[in-house]
């Protein structure tokens, strides 16, 4: 494999066209869900676009809360070598 | 064969003509082989075969019924992918264990009855260490010293639990055992062990990250599962599991998101899917059972898919740190799409396993009211995305190039994972096969357009969440690290601990041990003063004065005779 083939993914606005493109499936899922008769066994589930900032803020929170668990847990590789 | 014959023996013995083979004659043996085994399985009539007599106590070798063959067809077709991943693979010891592995896992679903059980258990234990020390370097040898003290320390607490459970009038039968006796509260603690709950679970990611490249994805596919298996055997509807397995959901990602060693981010995700079906055994009606050994089943598929990929990195590239890793999929385009594949079906997309079987938790779940409960699952349903279904592909092949440049992993691996991702995909597009080999009749419906768009949803915006901490740089890099985990409490404190109390012990032995001798000198002194040469005792003494000594007490006699 040549070391001076260029990827699709190796420039940098074509990154940015796929990250634009995700955002379209996003907005196009929310639309889809005006068109759905929702029931849902718990009445907030069945709110508009639930799902979709449930998964947002969950991830988010779960990063966040992942990055100052690592200011309390991290240690040198070889800790227990040691 | 009659079913009296136990299915596991088929690949116990069968491990021991293993090192008698060599070449194309032992790889044709070691794939027929589960063959061979499925198809004996297929023949089998449903009932308790194989039964004896110890004790006053019916032992039942083979107990086919639903739950039982649903795992031994699983774990057999496990077992032969894992031969295809694996026939690259020289060691004669690793395929000895693997099938003993097997067999034994396949023994301990079988077993109708407690001490068979406890049995197969043992033999999962002592067979798959080796798969871990075969890698051959101190810190594998450590660590899979930790691990089978771990699952033989499960065993035991299994034998005294049946042992507890006979005494207080139960039998030795393995049905539903309930929390009825103290007995059985030790026995839900071994299957704890095995399924890794909360503070039990830290053999899981310390010892599988360490094993070789195929033992990895042997052991992700049988001792969780033999543990999932047992549970769901024994203590189906136990309300506690809702929340252990609740809790067995979150935690574990937040460790996924901050680890480095990518096997070890899917041992994490792997304690994250136990938890939804502990959760399903939990909430116990149905479609909560169906829906967890479902998953179970996908599970098995899925995580041996996603440990396949990562052991074909770790085989070409040489590590599989994320900190190293990285624009991998221009060397290894297949591998790429089949770790996708992995990750699009642990996350639950549709079309892809997980959707049709972890979906059959979240509903009953809602269905039986736990509010808090599907809330905690769904944010760990956001959550595996997160970690599985992105971190792993991301970090190992795209994120920002390394430079590696290395081969396509082998054929054979190749073929193991596009059949393996054939069978992920092909239960998500055809869950009507699984379904109808579930333990109950299954009349949910997992293709609704609510249910395709609820997920998707989910999911995007989780990958959205994803992109969007990325591309402002608030996600958090892969840093060379140990994240302490709970293990730290037995590895740091009580080691610490227990060297400390060796060392005390040692110089009070060592006090004991001079005083004793400084004791024994004295008295070794006055012995040789009395008794050694010269000493008055030692002396060889002349007969004449014998005889006038004895003369004189016979004269002492005489005189205090007439006194």
């Amino acid at each position: 494999m040549s070391e001076t083939k260029k990827y699709w993914l190796d420039r940098s606005e074509n990154v940015t066209k796929l990250f634009r493109a995700v955002w379209g499936v996003g907005i196009a899922l929310l639309v889809a869900e005006l068109f759905l008769h929702k029931h849902e066994e718990f009445g907030f589930a069945a709110w508009f676009g639930f799902f979709a900032w449930f998964g947002f803020v969950a991830c988010v929170t779960l990063v966040l809360i992942a990055k100052a668990l690592r200011r309390i847990l991290r240690r040198s590789e070889d800790y227990y070598e040691r | 064969m009659s079913a009296d014959f136990p299915v596991a023996l088929i690949l116990i013995l069968g491990a021991a003509l293993v090192p008698l083979l060599r070449g194309r004659l032992r790889a044709a043996y070691l794939l027929l082989l589960p063959i061979a085994t499925f198809a004996y399985l297929l023949g089998l009539a449903h009932g308790e075969h194989g039964q004896m007599q110890l004790l006053g106590q019916t032992l039942v070798l083979m107990r086919v019924d639903r739950l039982s063959l649903l795992f031994g067809y699983i774990f057999l077709i496990a077992a032969f992918l894992n031969a295809i991943y694996a026939l690259q693979v020289e060691d004669t010891v690793q395929h000895v264990a693997g099938l003993v592995y097997v067999g034994s896992a396949l023994g301990a679903v079988f077993a109708g009855d407690l001490l068979t059980l406890f049995v197969y258990w043992e033999l999962t234990a002592v067979s798959s260490v080796l798969l871990i020390w075969a890698r051959r370097t101190e810190r594998a040898y450590r660590a899979g010293m930790r691990y089978v003290i771990v699952q033989l320390a499960s065993g035991v607490l299994l034998l005294a639990g049946a042992v507890l459970h006979l005494h207080q009038g139960g039998t030795l039968h393995f049905g539903k055992l309930g929390l009825d006796t103290a007995g059985s509260y030790l026995i839900l603690a071994a299957f704890g062990i095995k399924c890794a709950f909360p503070l039990l679970h830290n053999w899981l990611q310390d010892a599988y990250p360490e094993a070789t490249v195929t033992g990895t994805v042997m052991l992700s596919a049988f001792t969780t599962k033999l543990g999932i298996y047992a549970l769901a055997r024994g203590f189906p509807g136990t309300e506690m599991l809702i929340w252990v397995g609740a809790l067995m959901t979150a935690f574990p990602i937040f460790y996924a998101v901050i680890e480095n060693d990518l096997r070890r981010v899917l041992a994490y995700s792997m304690n994250n899917q136990l938890g939804f079906m502990v959760a399903g055994i939990g909430i116990g009606n149905e479609l909560a059972l169906n829906g967890a050994v479902a998953h179970a089943f996908a599970d098995i598929l899925f995580k041996a898919l996603l440990f396949m990929s990562m052991g074909a990195v770790l085989l070409r590239a040489g590590t599989i740190k994320g900190s190293e890793l990285g624009g991998l999929y221009k060397s290894m385009p297949w591998t790429t799409g089949f770790c996708i594949v992995g990750a699009a079906s642990i996350s639950a997309f549709p079309l892809f396993s997980a959707f049709v079987t972890k979906s059959m938790i979240m509903v009953a779940a809602a269905e039986e009211g736990h509010v808090v409960i599907w809330l905690v699952l769904l944010f760990a349903s956001a959550g595996v995305f997160h970690h599985a279904g992105i971190k792993i592909p991301y970090f190992a092949f795209f994120a920002h190039d390394s430079g590696i440049r290395c081969r396509e992993a082998p054929l054979n691996m190749l073929v193991a994972m596009g059949l393996t991702a054939l069978l992920c995909v092909g239960i998500g597009v055809f869950p009507a096969a699984l379904y109808s080999i579930l333990p109950y009749a299954v009349s949910y419906v997992p293709y609704t357009a609510v249910h395709v768009v609820d997920q998707l949803q989910l999911l995007v915006f989780s990958a959205l969440a994803f992109a969007v901490l990325v591309r402002t740089g608030i996600y958090p890099p892969e840093l060379k690290s140990t994240n302490l985990d709970f293990d730290w409490f037995y590895r740091v404190p009580c080691r610490n601990l227990a060297r400390g109390l060796a060392d005390a012990l040692a110089r009070s032995g060592q006090r004991f041990e001079q005083s004793v001798a400084r004791q024994t000198m004295q008295w070794g002194g006055q012995l040789y003063r009395q008794r050694g040469a010269g000493g008055i005792l030692g002396r060889t003494w002349p007969t004449g004065s014998m005889a006038l000594w004895a003369v004189i007490l016979l004269l002492a006699y005489l005189l205090l005779y007439y006194l």
